[in-house]
């Protein structure tokens, strides 16, 4: 299809991506899905994950935060809290704030009010080092 | 006249003020430049979400989501940011007139009207005014989300438990360096948005579903407004804090310049009565 998908990724902070591509792979909040050209009109919430799009068939990740995402006549506009590069990535830092992560989680129970906030975290360090993974293999 | 040692006292104390108002200046040019560019880095992000939120409000019924509903209450709140710190001209003086007015005007329909400031400023001005039912100092010098968060999380709680019907924002947006507007701004309820038909996308997916999706959005909203609230007032109190210190530091040279002028006045015409008295002096040795 020679069509292509006009893509905004935008957070409080900066536009992180502004482009054409051809495929993107998002993590909705009822599951991984993915946008071709031509997708009917759609409007979902984004879970802490995952974000890939293709251009000239070269994939690029980014581990993304809470978000959402709309798609209008091939334009798919991307509202996210955090977004990264995978190559913006801090393996280091990752690793450290999962250990954090894990230490919290270890020390509380379910019930504590941290309890939500460490479990995202640990969420988040983890989709990190997994996209920064994916990004070196390459 | 003025004696020669006063003016010159003056002239001393005028270049003075100046040193400091340019300096000044200087500082808020470049905690301007900081701040704009937050300001505009952000603002794609506000309005984004402003127009999914504008789709999606109209389709749904607004009697599921409590954040759209208005309760009758005799209460409402006002929320009015301002700066910390002072020398910025009407910069917070206006806002504590608007609120003011805000207040009187609205004091028939709710009686019990309280404020909310942000910045130490408005606090000092509409203490003794109006109520100030809670007050935020210092939080502009280092802006986070987390702040607007607890913010955000604060109005709704209050909102959900009827403590407030409404909740009003007012703040200076920053429209250029050298301008900023006083923006009112209607938080909660959430106003539904008169957009008609063609907002509406009727065979749209929803993914979950639209209330899920409204209910997840609607408290991001008033997060992201405060925040974006507060990052335009911080960029318009710099901008006016910028022009205040110029026309403070123009006014002082045109001052030393007034200055010099009767201070050179001064000493001509001490030289001038020296010299006569020197003059008659030799004459009468002369005669």
């Amino acid at each position: 299809m020679a069509e292509k998908l006009k893509i905004e990724l935008i957070t409080p902070y900066r536009k992180v991506v502004s482009a054409e591509v051809d495929m993107i792979n998002a993590t909705g909040s009822l599951g991984e899905f993915g946008i071709l050209p031509g997708h009917a009109t759609f409007l979902t919430s984004l879970k802490i994950g995952e974000l890939s799009y293709t251009s000239d068939g070269a994939t690029h990740y980014l581990a993304v935060n809470w978000g959402y995402l709309e798609v209008e006549n091939d334009e798919v506009i991307i509202l996210v809290e955090t977004a990264e590069k995978a190559d913006e990535i801090d393996m280091e830092r990752a690793r450290t704030a999962l250990g954090r992560a894990e230490e919290a989680l270890k020390r509380l129970s379910r019930e504590d009010k941290e309890f939500a906030a460490q479990e995202a975290a640990l969420e988040r360090a983890l989709i990190r080092m997994q996209v920064a993974a994916k990004a070196s293999r390459k | 006249m003025a004696s020669l040692k006063s003016i010159r006292k003056r002239i001393v104390s005028v270049k003075n003020t100046m040193q400091i108002t340019k300096a000044m200046k200087m500082v808020s040019a470049a905690k301007l430049r900081h701040a704009q560019e937050n300001v505009i880095a952000a603002r794609p992000y506000t309005e984004k979400l402003a127009s999914v939120l504008e789709k999606l409000a109209p389709s749904v019924d607004s009697a599921k989501n409590p954040l759209l509903q208005q309760a009758k209450t005799t209460k409402a709140l006002l929320i009015a940011i301002t700066s910390d710190r002072g020398l910025c001209g009407g910069f917070n003086a206006t806002i504590g007139k608007t609120a003011e007015r805000f207040v009187k005007e609205h004091s028939a329909e709710f009686p019990d009207l309280t404020v909310m400031t942000i910045g130490r400023k408005g606090n000092e001005f509409l203490r003794h005014r109006v109520r100030v039912s809670k007050s935020y100092t210092g939080i502009t010098s280092d802006l986070s989300r987390q702040t607007a968060a607890v913010i955000a999380q604060e109005i709704i709680s209050g909102f959900l438990a009827e403590e407030y019907s409404e909740v009003h924002l007012l703040f200076n947006a920053f429209k250029s360096v050298i301008s900023q507007e006083i923006t009112l701004m209607k938080l909660l309820p959430v106003p539904s948005c008169q957009g008609g038909e063609e907002q509406f996308l009727p065979d749209a997916i929803y993914e979950p579903s639209k209330d899920d999706l409204l209910a997840e959005l609607l408290p991001k909203h008033i997060e992201v407004q405060i925040y974006q609230a507060l990052l335009e007032s911080l960029a318009a109190e710099h901008g006016a804090r910028m022009t205040a210190m110029e026309s403070a530091a123009k006014n002082a040279a045109e001052m030393i310049g007034k200055l010099s002028l009767q201070y050179n006045r001064a000493r001509q015409a001490v030289i001038t009565t020296e010299l006569l008295e020197i003059i008659s002096g030799a004459e009468s040795i002369k005669g």
